[in-house]
């Protein structure tokens, strides 16, 4: 049986699926499935300073191939995460990463300060948060944007630091080697794509907020396609995401960079998809005879 | 809370109003964990999003879940084309349910159009304690009329077009019934009208709510529904979980 331990900026996950933020709250719900040691990890729900109520209804809308969403970063605020939420967390035998989105750097960087000092193996910077006017995308856009926000969060933050990755934006690989050089430990892309549905009676988007982010097995080429751009300018561990709905959309982000993948939209249609992708590529793997996980990491051949 | 995937054979399927389905389907251990006014999540082959479906039967006996649910989409159109001896991916029980309380007491059931289904489980319980008042646009649309009387409710309908039954809202209709408790679901003008209605006469009220939903189970925080807390302080609760059944003091009407 191959490995699939991966280490990522020092943290050793058990295996290479961790739950994308946004999509598995703080992991209560589906430890009703199985035991969240399943994952190699978890990106728990966005955090902020403060807590926040989140965005009118209607949230979600069905799309071909995925869906849109427009919470707006609700959440009850990094120190109720601290307090209530991270000691059972902990307990639950996989790595625990927090994922934080600020309105100003300020922000950013006294939540990273706060979880340093907590037992969360990562920090995830959400600078790529489509839903809220101000909450990270501000941030995620430019290069300047997000190697200052990255080298801010770096001098307050002694966790290892992922920079979670906007696809919004005209060139990825250059946006990548933005965080790294910011002082990023890791990459984790893609976010949501910006999208918009109408509802062609009453003539009104579909979501309160107009627009919200897509996700979903739609979003998979284009993650693939990012990962390799990205892969092919940085140094540091690439954390691959974006519509994985099976064991071989696992495989392909993989061999375009990824060491690590997260998955997300597909836990509502099927919650036992992690059980189900590991068991996929580790049967991938032992047929191709290799003896880890962390072997297909880049190994696409390209033309 | 315990939740169950599990494919569930379709036993028995019929269209009683063009676009409205009746499945009853075997779901083991989701009809048995099963309480009035939950719903089930069901797969759309090929759809990013599970379909929430409220359940309008349990019979503990056969371990078997009726769905009454109208064609509103792609995916309810895709649920409505599988037959007799196909299986339905449902996900459930989810949701809070009705909390029926004592059922010996007077039970007002108010239901508008396909909002009728998820409170039949629940007037069951009550029996001949309960009337139902079940509002439809006009006698062609009425569903689940007899399955009311069978199980000894008295059942009331009012139309929009008088063609059947009471002539006009069921707000009205509802007036002169006695109640100690009423339950309610339906489109959200009919509900505040119940909720001014429960308000007035001073009579505890759950309504069951609707929302475009994602996970069904808690974690996305997509259905959200606007609440009041005891303080007056207002927050975003999620149908899936906080609901789908809510005291009616806690919900704030938007917009």
């Amino acid at each position: 049986m191959a490995d699939m331990k991966v280490k990522i900026a020092g943290v050793e996950f058990e295996n290479p699926l961790i739950a994308a933020s946004g999509t598995f709250g703080f992991g209560h719900e589906y430890a009703q499935f199985y035991p969240l040691s399943t994952l190699g990890g978890i990106s728990c729900k966005g955090l902020t300073l403060k807590e926040r109520a989140g965005n009118p209804p209607p949230r979600i809308a069905e799309t071909p191939g995925g869906m849109l969403n427009a919470v707006g970063l609700q959440n009850p605020g990094v120190d109720y995460f601290i307090a209530e939420e991270l000691p059972w967390l902990r307990e639950q035998s996989t790595r625990i990463i927090a994922n934080i989105a600020g309105n100003t750097p300020e922000e950013y960087c006294e939540m990273a300060e706060k979880l340093s000092d907590t037992q969360v193996d990562m920090i995830e910077l959400n600078i790529s948060c489509p839903n809220v006017k101000q909450g990270g995308v501000q941030f995620g856009t430019t290069c300047t944007g997000v190697e200052g926000i990255t080298s801010a969060v770096r001098r307050h933050c002694t966790k290892p630091l992922m920079v979670k990755l906007s696809p919004n934006v005209s060139d990825i690989g250059e946006i990548a080697a933005a965080a790294e050089s910011g002082g990023a430990d890791a990459i984790s892309m893609i976010n949501t794509l910006t999208g918009m549905r109408i509802d062609i009676h009453t003539r009104r988007p579909i979501i309160h907020n107009n627009t919200g982010g897509l996700s979903g097995p739609a979003l998979l080429p284009i993650a693939v396609r990012m990962v390799w751009q990205a892969a092919n300018r940085v140094k540091i561990p690439i954390v691959g995401m974006g519509g994985i709905s099976k064991w071989q959309d696992a495989v392909e982000l993989l061999l375009a960079g990824a060491s690590a993948l997260q998955i997300g939209t597909v836990f509502f249609s099927n919650p036992y998809a992690p059980v189900e992708i590991l068991k996929g590529l580790q049967e991938y793997l032992d047929r191709a005879g290799l003896h880890s996980v962390t072997e297909l990491t880049g190994q696409i051949r390209p033309y | 809370m315990k939740y169950e995937v599990k494919l569930c054979e379709i036993i028995k399927k019929a269209e009683p109003v063009p676009g409205i389905f009746d499945v009853t389907v075997r779901a083991g251990e989701i009809a048995q964990a099963a309480r009035p006014g939950q719903f089930a999540h069901l797969l759309v082959p090929g759809k990013t999003l599970r379909r929430p479906i409220s359940i309008c039967e349990i019979d503990k006996g056969t371990s078997t879940l009726r769905f009454v649910f109208q064609i509103r989409g792609e995916g309810t159109q895709r649920l409505s084309e599988f037959a007799a001896g196909d299986c339905y991916d449902i996900l459930g029980p989810l949701g809070n349910g009705f909390d029926l309380g004592d059922t010996s007491r007077r039970a007002l059931f108010i239901g508008g159009g396909i909002g009728v289904p998820p409170l039949l489980e629940a007037a069951k319980a009550f029996g001949k304690n309960a009337t139902a008042v079940l509002g439809f646009r006009n006698a062609a649309a009425v569903i689940l009329q007899e399955d009311f009387e069978k199980y000894g409710c008295k059942t009331l309908l009012a139309t929009d077009d008088g063609s059947a039954g009471f002539h006009g809202l069921v707000t009205d209709c509802m007036k002169d019934e006695p109640a100690d408790v009423i339950f309610a679901c339906g489109p959200a003008p009919m509900l505040k009208a119940v909720c001014a209605a429960a308000a007035q006469r001073g009579i505890p009220c759950q309504i069951s709510l609707e929302e475009r939903m994602a996970c069904g189970v808690g974690a996305c925080l997509g259905c959200a529904c606007r609440l009041r807390r005891k303080d007056g302080t207002e927050y975003y609760g999620h149908v899936c979980k906080d609901g789908p059944v809510f005291n009616y003091q806690t919900v704030v009407w938007e917009g």
